[in-house]
């Protein structure tokens, strides 16, 4: 494509994003957590993990504490803002890596074809089986939880779908003219993966990965809720499940960090489907 | 025979998945940092010498690798999955106790969803662009983006503690001693929480699914064929469209039968029900590995046994299958 068409390109798929209000909702919503995620702990300097205020402050009655305190007398404004950034980090961090381990897979399976393609789908088909859940309970316990044990715990269950769309995607393009003059101009085979074919695959990558981000905030969400968070890191779903035993008489301590959690996986997907309408107008409405 | 064919060769790849299954615990326990021994005992200084000894033996440590793997399987062969320390007790024992919950919740949950959500996609799809339409998209949205275990901690305040609709926690009133049909119904009432909310997610994935197959099929030649020969708006949709859009929905539901085992942990530990996620739950907090590998094996098994009941329900909804295959 040229200069000017790419340009021309850009600016319809904005155009079709910005038509798409849900999505506008969405990107202003994921927009405002960004900037809580960034600013919180600048505004919040304290540790969220210190005790501030009496236990059980109701929200919206002292100003200092605007949504209250939880069982130990935490601020749950400041808990909120610390897990936002963790959040975060983890939903973009654990999508790297499942996009690390899922892209090359699919796209060796797709390009080569025959028993690379068979062995590969087989692996893909074995890790969709297991519970995926239950897998990544297992592989947090048994490491320890840690940061790193969450993020590998999270791209090791959520990349197999990433490896079928890659997969199906390089296969239609492999058999297109300029793949195929790429090969007769003897370009090497990786090179040509690269720079030939994946670049035209990048737009549904794209609109997976939004929507594997907002999974990855939900999975290390009901994770931590576990009590297999990160010891360090105030995380949303820990502060979920530790208001859970006071539930009737504080039910605020569960019910902020939760909506938070909430907020930022519907924003995402809302962003993920007009991301999908912008970048895929053909295929748009048939999402599976 | 082609169905026994299928049958044989479908039973032989679940085999083969549980037996890699095991081979994956069998990795992760030599993943974990320490002596595998004591990982399996449970935390250091928890177990005594001589179990810990005993477990050196059967795990055959000071022997080579590949001699270690064959022990480790060979005991999955007969169906022993383990001693859990912490319960003195078989592992197999411990989770068969839990597993009729279980497959109570989650077959319930399964139930309700597919067929709520079929329902629903239906309802929209004929009405599309209309309020009730944009409501059941909504909501799908909604449940779709809530996390699990918030939606069952919300629920379990709403319906159980305030308006105490429903009973808050557990598996059967304690102590009423209900037998036959009292205690049937008494169960039943204690599940109608923990299915809805763990059916919750499912429902909207469904619905969303139904909804946007069924907009595909309606435009599809034979749906004009039938409008044409003058059938009602009724019967098309019944007897032509929703049976097609059907298809692709089953086949998500199949692949997303591990995902509604992996959310029991979930709605188990909420609503305290007495099964084999709440039992991970609490090997979890034990650090019982034996245990947590086990239900671990357990739940897989699970998902592979719903896996070839979904291959099956295909066929018979779908018979150009058995006539390609």
């Amino acid at each position: 494509m040229s200069g000017a068409r790419k340009k021309a390109a850009r600016k319809n798929a904005m155009q079709r994003f910005a038509a798409n209000k849900g999505a506008v909702v969405g990107l202003v919503v994921l927009l405002l957590i960004l900037v809580i995620a960034v600013a919180g702990p600048w505004y919040y300097p304290t540790s969220p993990w210190r005790m501030v205020g009496r236990p059980f402050l109701a929200p919206f009655v002292m100003e200092r504490f605007p949504l209250g305190t939880d069982t130990l007398g935490r601020d749950i404004a400041a808990g909120l803002a610390h897990g936002a950034r963790v959040s975060l980090l983890i939903g973009l961090v654990s999508t790297s890596v499942a996009l690390l381990i899922g892209v090359p897979l699919g796209a060796m399976a797709g390009y080569f074809g025959g028993w690379i393609d068979d062995v590969a789908m087989r692996f893909t088909e074995f890790f969709q089986t297991i519970p995926s859940f239950a897998l990544a309970i297992v592989i947090v316990a048994i490491l320890q939880p840690s940061l790193t044990s969450i993020v590998l715990a999270i791209g090791v269950v959520s990349w197999p779908p990433v490896a079928r769309l890659v997969r199906g995607e390089v296969m239609s393009l492999r058999t297109r003219e300029y793949v195929q003059a790429a090969v007769t101009l003897g370009q090497s085979t990786p090179r040509i993966i690269f720079s030939q074919v994946l670049p035209n695959a990048v737009a549904p990558i794209i609109v997976m990965g939004s929507l594997m981000v907002a999974s990855a905030i939900l999975l290390e969400s009901a994770l931590s809720f576990l009590g297999l968070g990160d010891p360090n890191m105030m995380t949303w779903g820990y502060m979920v499940g530790a208001g859970r035993t006071r539930l009737i008489d504080a039910w605020w301590v569960s019910f902020f960090p939760g909506f938070a959690i909430f907020l930022t996986v519907l924003a995402l997907n809302l962003v993920g489907e007009g991301l999908n309408d912008a970048l895929n107008p053909r295929l748009s409405g048939g999402r599976s | 025979m082609p169905f026994l064919n299928f049958l044989a060769g479908r039973i032989a790849k679940g085999l083969l998945v549980l037996l890699a299954i095991a081979i994956l615990n069998f990795l992760l326990i030599r993943a974990a940092p320490g002596d595998p021994a004591m990982v399996m005992a449970g935390e250091a200084g928890a177990a005594d010498a001589v179990f810990l000894e005993q477990l050196r033996q059967r795990f055959g440590l000071d022997k080579p690798f590949i001699e270690q793997l064959w022990l480790y399987l060979k005991g999955y062969l007969v169906l022993d999955l383990g001693f859990s320390y912490r319960q003195q007790q078989p592992v197999l024992g411990l989770i068969m106790a839990r597993l009729p919950a279980t497959l109570l919740l989650t077959g319930t949950a399964f139930v309700l969803s597919l067929g709520m959500g079929m329902v629903l996609g239906i309802l929209a799809a004929r009405r599309v662009g209309r309020l009730s339409d944009s409501a059941i998209t909504l909501a799908a949205l909604v449940f779709y983006a809530t996390p699990l275990f918030w939606v069952a901690l919300l629920a379990q305040i709403v319906f159980a503690l305030k308006l105490g609709w429903v009973p808050n926690i557990g598996y059967e009133t304690i102590g009423a001693g209900y037998t036959g049909f009292r205690r049937a119904l008494d169960i039943g009432h204690h599940l109608i929480l923990p299915a809805l909310t763990l059916g919750l997610f499912f429902m909207a994935l469904y619905a969303r699914m139904m909804r946007a197959s069924m907009l595909e099929v309606a435009g599809a030649d034979f749906v004009k064929t039938a409008r044409a020969k003058g059938l009602s708006e009724g019967l098309i949709t019944r007897r032509h469209v929703a049976r097609n859009a059907l298809l692709p929905v089953v086949t998500l539901a199949g692949l997303q039968a591990g995902q509604l085992v992996g959310g029991a942990v979930l709605t188990e530990t909420v609503f305290a029900w007495p099964g084999i996620g709440r039992l991970m739950f609490e090997a979890l907090a034990q650090r019982d590995y034996a245990l947590l590998l086990g239900v671990f094996f357990v739940s897989s098994a699970m998902v592979v046994a719903l896996n070839l009941l979904t291959d099956i329900v295909y066929r018979a909804v779908d018979p150009r299958i058995e006539a390609a295959s």
